[in-house]
């Protein structure tokens, strides 16, 4: 341990003092976090880890629940219906989500404002969000009233419990996820490059292109790889207004645990769980990302 | 020249506007006297309000959640206080270990959460009571807590601590007269945060609240799956208000003691 | 060694510290007396702030011992040593008022309420902040925090105060005003002060006595005019004030002065060894102590004389300095007062410049 950096008041003094003495003080952080960690072991480490575990060991130890997958058309469509999802959600949050990033970081007196509208959703319950679609976008929601206002449709049409309806809440819901680490990383461009570039003759365009967009790389692949992670697991927007067969990889393992169909279920939690941490852990080797990501953590 | 101005503001503008919109739809759709989900709503009172007011069958579940969090406010505010004083000075191994553990469920998706919770809660007959919903909301909640106070502790001058003993004061008093005052914002922020994070949760609720601890999340969704009633509306403004009330004060705070 | 005075006598015996593998502070052995200024001089990395933390506490050696007032304190933890100490960022607790600050060691000591708010107010008054109890440290400039910061760190009477360049992230105006309150202040309190800086003028103008440290190592100790008229060697003469390098070798001795030949000239310098004749050696002379021979200015002691060409010529308000040239190449500087009575030296013109035997050192 470094003593220059962070020196330790609990650093032992030497010769004199007890030996029982000495011990007690270094072990001082251990004490702190133990029961945090075990806590946190035995009522949640150890009982995702056991359900997991019933995807190799039912009834004995087996590879056959992975193996199965391969074959399994249900499990290929909906990983596909899931995967689809969320690189549509996705996209949509970062071409929606970066110019209010930059609206953000740009504005002056509208700052806190713009702040505030973002943080608002952002704050509300998933589960209110998508209620309040559902009330948009239902048979007598103000989408549909609306259409029919402006002569654009004579009767409602079915936007509700469709793909659609999922995508557009989805998007509502991780927009917030999105543009925050943008901002973050837009944020830390030092505004004498802007100033540079436009005195070497650069149009806003080409400075945009060629100092900001490359710059805030590390803020948009943090922004795009958090909001994907969380769009994969998504359960109660998709179950609330997507289509009755539009099912995701979350909701699908939801209703094999209804039908206590565990090992099938954890298989598929697993593959859940695998996918989201492999895009993380590449997404934290990028240049800057890691930083992105632990700025953006609230 | 003015057009190059207006259209980026106008499009940030409506993408603003698509954000805060869904928002003030539920909370004037709450007002609405119709019965149906209609808007704009054709008159307005306060009728739903009443209705959630009035009924045991929504008053039990908000009671429920209160207390719930609660509970797990007092709970995660202390385990994840006292670890995130001792993280800061873990060796690297132990910290990085330590920081993984307690920041997972941020990452693992919460079906996968709620399941685990599910099959080993269910093996020991804990669905379906309150004390099982605080244990488990506590574990989501954590993270929020530890994350808050390790950046108030990160805040503090490592020097003053050594001025302090200097001064004469052993390390316990140090910590309690000098490190603890400092990371109150943090620890405040955290309480907050831990309390929202269990009032709101659902996945897990849905799992373990089974019939004895339904809490007011779980309430709601029962009531979407089965009929579209309106005082859902007037439920979620007053969460929406309880949220922001919760969420702003926090935000404050963070800002309070960063300058 | 008890201090006999109101300040302790600290000894360090071959301190060593020791990261990895490298030694910060390598074998440094010092004696600093009861109530004296000394201050550790040296750039980064030379020890001088790992050495104070040691004697403060918050490091441990890896060898060697401290001893305060004749006892040795390595086993003692920070909170029991009684010493007082100000940091370079001053380090006043935010949540608490100036008073609070100040009160903080008096608390600790169990002083009652009464005592400790007479105290206080004597410590304001001794920093010159009277009144200003009641303020928070963010409400005060980087010069009234640093006064808050040496009132709270004197107000339990210690006996040594620690310094770890207090005045570092203060402007020059103000750290010039608070070097010689310092210096009012360690003659109020007779106790004895150890302070850090890596500015030499600083330690030049407030300390009794500067131990200059280089690589872990005590170079030299000495009083400011004997680091500055008799540096012991090259490094010493060049990080305290500016010196001038000449190579030379040796052709004879005469009592404590070695002849030495320079660029074809007989040159003198004071020299406390017994240098072999025919040894390659540096002579070093500051540059305000040269003279151009020919200007209006009578020697009285023995002098040594070079030939030079003036390579460049810079006035600098009080003073006028000239980038000289010897014959074999070796470069120099002469400082002297401008004044419109002296003639200013054209680039190019050849000189004889004049100085001190006295002057000269022998490094």
């Amino acid at each position: 341990m470094s003593e220059i950096t962070q020196p330790s008041p609990i650093a032992v003094p030497l010769g004199t003092v007890r030996p029982l003495l000495r011990n007690w003080r270094r072990h001082v952080p251990l004490l702190l976090v133990a029961p945090l960690l075990i806590y946190m072991l035995v009522l949640y480490a150890l009982p995702v880890l056991a359900m997991l575990l019933r995807s190799l060991n039912d009834p004995t130890w087996t590879l056959s629940h992975y193996a199965a997958l391969f074959e399994d058309a249900v499990f290929a469509k909906t990983f596909w219906i899931t995967f689809n999802t969320s690189i549509t959600v996705t996209l949509g949050c970062l071409i929606l989500g970066y110019p209010v990033a930059m609206g953000l970081v740009r504005a002056k007196t509208m700052a806190p404002l713009i702040l505030v509208i973002i943080l608002l959703p952002f704050w509300t319950s998933v589960l209110v969000r998508s209620y309040a679609w559902m009330v948009l976008l239902g048979r007598h929601g103000l989408i549909n009233e609306g259409l029919i206002a402006l002569g654009m449709i004579d009767r409602p049409i079915r936007i509700l419990n469709t793909p659609l309806a999922t995508q557009i809440a989805m998007i509502h819901i991780l927009l917030p996820y999105m543009i925050l680490p943008i901002a973050n990383a837009l944020r830390q461009i030092d505004p004498s490059l802007i100033r540079a570039a436009s005195g070497l003759g650069a149009t806003p365009l080409m400075t945009f292109r060629q100092v900001i967009l490359p710059l805030s790389m590390s803020g948009v692949a943090a922004g795009t790889l958090l909001t994907f992670v969380l769009a994969l697991g998504f359960y109660i927007t998709p179950a609330m207004v997507g289509g009755p067969r539009d099912i995701t990889l979350s909701m699908l393992i939801a209703q094999e645990v209804e039908q206590l169909n565990w090992a099938y279920a954890a298989t598929l939690s697993a593959v859940l769980l695998a996918t989201a941490l492999a895009i993380l852990a590449v997404a934290r080797r990028l240049p800057g990302v890691g930083n992105a990501f632990r700025m953006s953590m609230r | 020249m003015i057009l190059a101005r207006l259209v980026p503001a106008v499009v940030v503008g409506l993408i603003l506007f698509f954000l805060a919109f869904p928002i003030v739809v539920v909370t004037v759709v709450s007002f609405s006297e119709a019965t149906y989900l209609t808007f704009p709503p054709p008159a307005f009172g306060f009728r739903w309000y009443e209705a959630y007011f009035s009924n045991p069958d929504w008053l039990n579940p908000t009671w429920v959640s209160l207390w719930v969090a609660a509970a797990v406010v007092v709970l995660a505010t202390s385990l994840g206080t006292l670890a995130a004083l001792g993280i800061a000075r873990l060796p690297k191994a132990m910290r990085i270990f330590a920081t993984g553990l307690i920041l997972s469920p941020l990452i693992v998706p919460g079906i996968v959460v709620a399941i685990g919770i599910y099959y080993a809660y269910s093996h020991y007959g804990l669905v379906g009571t309150p004390i099982a919903m605080v244990l488990a909301h506590t574990c989501l909640a954590v993270p929020f807590v530890v994350t808050s106070v390790t950046a108030s502790l990160s805040g503090i001058d490592p020097r003053l601590e050594q001025a302090s003993l200097s001064l004469g004061a052993t390390p316990g008093a140090t910590f309690w007269q000098v490190t603890l005052p400092l990371i109150r914002p943090g620890v405040l922020v955290g309480a907050l945060f831990a309390f929202i994070t269990s009032f709101d949760e659902l996945i897990v609720a849905l799992f373990i609240s089974g019939t004895g601890a339904v809490t007011l999340p779980r309430r709601m969704w029962d009531d979407l799956r089965f009929q579209i009633d309106p005082t859902i509306a007037a439920v979620s403004t007053l969460t929406i208000v309880l949220t922001v009330i919760l969420m702003g004060a926090a935000h404050l705070l963070r800002k309070r003691s960063a300058a | 060694m008890n201090g006999a005075g109101r300040g302790a006598s600290v000894t360090l015996a071959d301190l060593e510290k020791r990261y990895d593998r490298v030694n910060a502070v390598d074998g440094v052995s010092l004696d600093i007396h009861s109530g004296e200024f000394l201050t550790l001089l040296g750039p980064s990395g030379s020890g001088k702030t790992s050495t104070l933390m040691m004697i403060a506490g918050f490091e441990t050696p890896t060898a060697g011992d401290i001893a305060i007032d004749g006892t040795s304190v390595v086993a003692m933890p920070p909170y029991r040593r009684n010493i007082g100490m100000v940091f370079q960022n001053y380090a006043l607790f935010p949540h608490l008022t100036v008073d609070e600050n100040i009160g903080f060691p008096l608390k600790q000591r169990g002083v009652p309420k009464a005592e400790r708010a007479r105290l206080v107010a004597e410590a304001l008054e001794l920093v010159h902040l009277p009144g200003y109890g009641a303020r928070y440290p963010r409400q005060l400039s980087g010069g009234q925090q640093q006064r808050v910061a040496v009132a709270r760190a004197v107000v339990f009477k210690p006996r040594l105060l620690l310094m770890d360049e207090p005045l570092g992230a203060l402007d020059k105006q103000l750290r010039e005003n608070l070097q010689l309150e310092m210096r009012r202040l360690h003659a109020d309190l007779g106790i004895t002060f150890i302070y850090v800086t890596h500015d030499q003028e600083e330690a030049l103008t407030m300390s009794d006595r500067i131990a200059v440290m280089n690589d872990g190592k005590v170079a030299q100790v000495g009083s400011p005019e004997d680091l500055y008229d008799r540096p012991s060697d090259r490094f010493v003469a060049g990080f305290i004030g500016e010196s001038n390098f000449l190579p030379a070798i040796v052709r004879g001795m005469e009592d404590d002065v070695v002849i030495t030949e320079c660029d074809g000239a007989l040159i003198r310098a004071m020299c406390p060894g017994r240098p072999a004749s025919g040894d390659k050696v540096t002579l070093t002379t500051r540059p305000e102590r040269l003279r151009f021979a020919d200007s209006a200015w009578n020697a009285t002691t023995p002098q040594n004389r070079l030939s030079v060409t003036v390579t460049e010529a810079v006035f600098a308000g009080e003073r006028c300095r000239y980038m000289l040239q010897a014959g074999d190449g070796t470069s120099m500087v002469l400082k002297e007062p401008s004044s419109a009575a002296i003639r200013r030296r054209a680039i190019g013109e050849r000189a004889e410049i004049s100085w001190s035997i006295a002057d000269t050192i022998l490094v």
